[in-house]
């Protein structure tokens, strides 16, 4: 029973690794990439879902019987390129508060910020 | 006939493969930069090509053929190219290699 | 796993670029693996090409190692193993890896898998359900891209003057002996990056394909030239406003479609109103989608990709004018 369920259990681990970079690390650019790491293993719980034993790739061809199943294949390519859009969007955020602050070390914002106001 | 492509396409398959390992003990085991680089851009190349060549001899059709012949033109140029890239930024930074002085002494006092 | 976790412990922030781009390539292979090819190709294109590159460029602009010293990494890992408890436990229930009587492959998906042949004539099912099935679901994403593009530009902007041509062709001739070797073997592969992106992009409905990866694809090429050839002469090569341009046409040409199905009697982005018979029309409607979408990603990364480097030009100009 509990072989049968190992691939979400690696998934939840690598979910949790992302999300731990995301609490503890001051860099800001460390926080980005535990949230890259988090938003691919979303991406492989959907695909692992999706798998059926003994299927094959979703493209119709002669002689095949079963197909693994192409509905999250499309969401999950959806989601691939638009984390990387956002991703893009969070380090061009990182540029600026490097050049407006002087550091990306989250207590040093946060100390500058308490001291000017 | 099958029988001798198929041993062949699994020689070469595993040739490739040891390259790729020994490539990569390669990368742990040398001491600089210089030389890891030597051993993973060589090792890597062949080792690509060995793989790709081990699968041409597998597949069905002629148009798989094709496509992997021209990834194999692909990589004999991508490969190089990028030790090269490495290596020549390396240089431009002013890495320098990690000369043996004292076996050289010893070679030339000897 | 192992790299996740290596990339939590190391402070160099080029290693863990390198590791993250070692991450994106490991779960294309994983997905090649679970038969999700399409998924694959975007994973490794994405993941592994144009993530690295822009991770490389912000820390060139932020700085290369991290600080020491967590905040309270004590509370965060307790947080963690709570929330990775609770989680497990919600996963008893879920189906066995593989089974083939799970949820979900029992309501929507065998009508995509049997009938999307017959309505839409397309052999790759992912593209079909991509394109025609859910294309509502496309076009927000189309949109979403071109809003991220967006937004790097409202962020990274730096209006600059026409630079003097002189100045830019001495330039590019005295690096020319340096970039030798990478110059040429570059000018030679160049051409075949880009039709590779073209065959990917027409070949999206035979075999993993489509808008997206052949955008990035394309963006790739792009880049290339302008890593090796330098940034002034890849934005004479590729003007901004042109590119800025691209991109909005790749959404008004996928809301056009939907526009011009409307107007023809049926639903929003029903491709069967686009022409006589509906599986020529299903064709017709895909094709076009798929060159709006190509169009918007491959001008959205360039764009990115440009303001990053012109911002990082006047940063770097500013400190040696300091200096």
């Amino acid at each position: 029973m509990l072989m049968g369920l190992y691939n979400y259990w690696a998934v939840v681990v690598l979910m949790m690794i992302g999300f731990y970079i995301v609490i503890a690390h001051g860099n800001l650019i460390k926080k980005i990439v535990g949230l890259s790491i988090f938003q691919t293993s979303v991406f492989i719980f959907y695909i692992s879902m999706a798998k059926v034993d003994g299927g094959t790739a979703p493209i119709l061809a002669d002689g095949i019987e079963q197909y693994s199943n192409p509905l999250p294949h499309v969401l999950i390519l959806t989601a691939i390129v638009v984390g990387i859009a956002t991703t893009a969007v969070g380090l061009a955020l990182a540029v600026r508060i490097k050049e407006a602050y002087g550091s990306i070390e989250e207590e040093e914002i946060q100390k500058k910020d308490n001291l000017d106001c | 006939m099958d029988t001798f492509i198929n041993i062949s396409s699994a020689v070469f398959l595993l040739i490739g493969c040891f390259l790729c390992i020994s490539g990569g003990v390669g990368i742990l085991r040398f001491p600089d930069f210089y030389s890891r680089m030597h051993a993973v851009g060589v090792t890597d190349t062949l080792a690509t090509a060995m793989i790709l060549i081990g699968l041409m001899l597998q597949s069905p059709d002629g148009l798989v053929v094709l496509k992997l012949i021209f990834i194999l033109l692909m990589m004999l140029f991508i490969g190089p190219t990028a030790s090269h890239a490495l290596a020549r930024s390396a240089m431009i930074n002013d890495l320098k290699p990690k000369i043996n002085k004292q076996a050289d002494n010893e070679r030339v006092t000897s | 796993m192992t790299i996740a976790i290596a990339i939590v412990r190391m402070r160099d922030l080029l290693a863990v670029s390198m590791l993250l781009g070692i991450y994106g390539l490991l779960s294309a292979s994983f997905f090649v693996a679970m038969d999700a090819v399409d998924v694959a190709f975007t994973e490794a294109s994405v993941g592994a090409g144009i993530s690295t590159l822009l991770m490389l460029v912000a820390i060139t602009m932020t700085g290369r190692t991290e600080h020491p010293g967590r905040h309270k990494p004590g509370l965060a890992l307790f947080v963690v193993l709570i929330t990775g408890g609770l989680l497990i436990y919600g996963t008893l229930d879920m189906p066995y890896f593989g089974s083939a009587d799970a949820p979900i492959h029992l309501h929507v998906a065998p009508h995509y898998i049997n009938d999307s042949m017959q309505e839409i004539g397309v052999p790759n099912i992912v593209t079909s359900v991509l394109a025609s099935y859910r294309a509502f679901d496309t076009f927000g994403e189309v949109v979403v891209i071109f809003t991220a593009g967006m937004g790097v530009l409202a962020l990274l902007l730096v209006v600059r003057r026409p630079e003097d041509i002189n100045k830019i062709d001495s330039l590019n001739d005295s690096m020319h002996k340096e970039y030798l070797i990478l110059r040429i073997v570059v000018k030679m592969l160049i051409p075949f990056i880009l039709l590779y992106a073209f065959y990917v992009q027409f070949h999206g409905d035979f075999g993993p394909g489509g808008g997206f990866q052949a955008g990035v694809i394309f963006a790739a090429a792009i880049i290339l030239y302008a890593m090796l050839f330098g940034m002034s002469t890849a934005r004479r090569v590729i003007n901004q406003s042109v590119i800025q341009f691209f991109a909005a046409i790749g959404v008004l040409l996928y809301g056009s479609i939907g526009v011009v199905s409307l107007l023809n009697g049926k639903s929003f982005l029903d491709y069967s109103a686009l022409s006589a018979d509906p599986v020529a029309g299903q064709h017709l409607g895909i094709l076009l989608i798929e060159l709006g979408v190509g169009f918007t990603v491959a001008s959205v990364m360039v764009i990115i990709f440009f303001n990053f480097e012109g911002r990082r030009d006047i940063s770097q100009n500013k400190e040696i004018n300091k200096s």
